[in-house]
């Protein structure tokens, strides 16, 4: 009896056969419509700044190294691959790729840096300043607009046991509202 | 060169413990997802063990909280040497969303070395699979910095203004 049912056990893994990927060695892709690593270009890209407003883990820094070269920097080792910088883009020059294979040993392998030229006034050779423009323009560009992140961080250390002088910083902190 | 330490240091079965530090369970269910027939990590010799002293390999899923920081710290110095701490996830890899909350360490590498780090928000089964993979010497590692520049322009915008206002016969009137 018992035979029985072990040849017919056997006649069942039969016929479904190997079900088992050869992930490592043969290649498998994602689905259509995955999102992968986002890919910059920057030829496209006219440095607005909106991918790093919109970003929900901040992982896109905008900073102006001189008058005229606005450097953005992306670190994909806190990068969600929501795909909102792709959304917002104005120009398309933000692509999620099916790129997944992103492990390292190295945090610097996944992050990337784009130098932009931009375009200064053809009077008196600087950027366009937007401390003249109006007071809308300004609140939205106050989102990206910083140039050190480590200040921002209102708690840089955790601590291990319970901290109460910790408990009534955090008490006082407010996020920085509009 | 780790690579090479690594399949030294662990020629055999590796043994993986799995630590949840506040993890929205994302990561765990793809790191299940890894066990199961379909993926079937178990032909690499790997198995979840319950014990960190029973482990070679540490998974940490989740964003270091503060009243896991204790733990995972304790968990990391249970498991006997030599080992290797695998960050999953992107909470892990660098803190996520929320790497300046106060009540996040801001990623596993705050908290314990962590030798390699798998992001994704989760990972695909196929990016644990890869991670794993490259730390046992399998696969190439395929990611690497990329750094773009626009044209730059051929003309000097300051040489040519300045150009300008010299060859500009009303400038010289208004410095006289």
């Amino acid at each position: 009896m018992w035979l029985t049912s072990k040849i017919k056990q056997v006649l069942l893994v039969l016929k479904a056969g190997v079900v088992t990927l050869r992930y490592p060695f043969e290649p498998h892709p994602p689905a259509k419509g995955f999102r992968g690593q986002p890919v910059w270009d920057h030829h496209k890209c006219v440095g607005c700044g909106g991918c790093a407003a919109h970003c929900p883990a901040r992982t896109i820094l905008v900073r102006d190294i001189c008058q005229d070269l606005r450097v953005l920097v992306y670190d994909g080792s806190r990068c969600t691959y929501c795909g909102r910088c792709a959304d917002v883009c104005p120009e398309d020059a933000i692509t999620m790729t099916e790129q997944f294979e992103l492990a390292t040993n190295d945090k610097n392998d996944i992050s990337s840096t784009l130098e932009l030229f931009m375009l200064t006034c053809q009077r008196c050779g600087r950027c366009y300043n937007m401390e003249t423009t109006n007071m809308i323009d300004r609140m939205d560009l106050r989102g990206f607009h910083y140039d050190n992140l480590e200040l921002r961080v209102p708690f840089p250390k955790a601590t291990e046991r319970f901290d109460e002088a910790m408990l009534e910083e955090s008490d006082r902190y407010r996020r920085p509202s509009k | 060169m780790l690579a090479k330490l690594c399949k030294k240091a662990f020629p055999r079965s590796l043994w993986i413990y799995h630590c949840n530090s506040g993890a929205c369970n994302g990561c765990d269910i793809e790191i299940l997802n890894v066990l199961t027939p379909y993926y079937d990590v178990e032909r690499f010799g790997m198995k979840l063990v319950a014990s960190p002293r029973h482990a070679d390999v540490m998974l940490i899923s989740g964003a270091v909280t503060r009243p896991t920081l204790p733990l995972v710290k304790k968990a990391y110095d249970a498991i006997p040497e030599p080992k290797i701490v695998f960050g999953i996830g992107s909470c892990a890899a660098g803190g996520g969303c929320w790497f300046d909350s106060y009540h996040v360490s801001g990623g596993a590498d705050k908290a314990v070395p962590v030798n390699y780090i798998i992001p994704g928000c989760p990972p695909r089964p196929e990016a644990i699979i890869y991670g794993v993979a490259l730390a046992l010497g399998l696969v190439e590692k395929k990611a690497a910095p990329v750094e773009l520049k626009q044209v730059e322009f051929p003309v000097d915008m300051y040489l040519k203004n300045r150009a300008w206002e010299e060859r500009n016969v009303i400038y010289q009137l208004l410095n006289e």
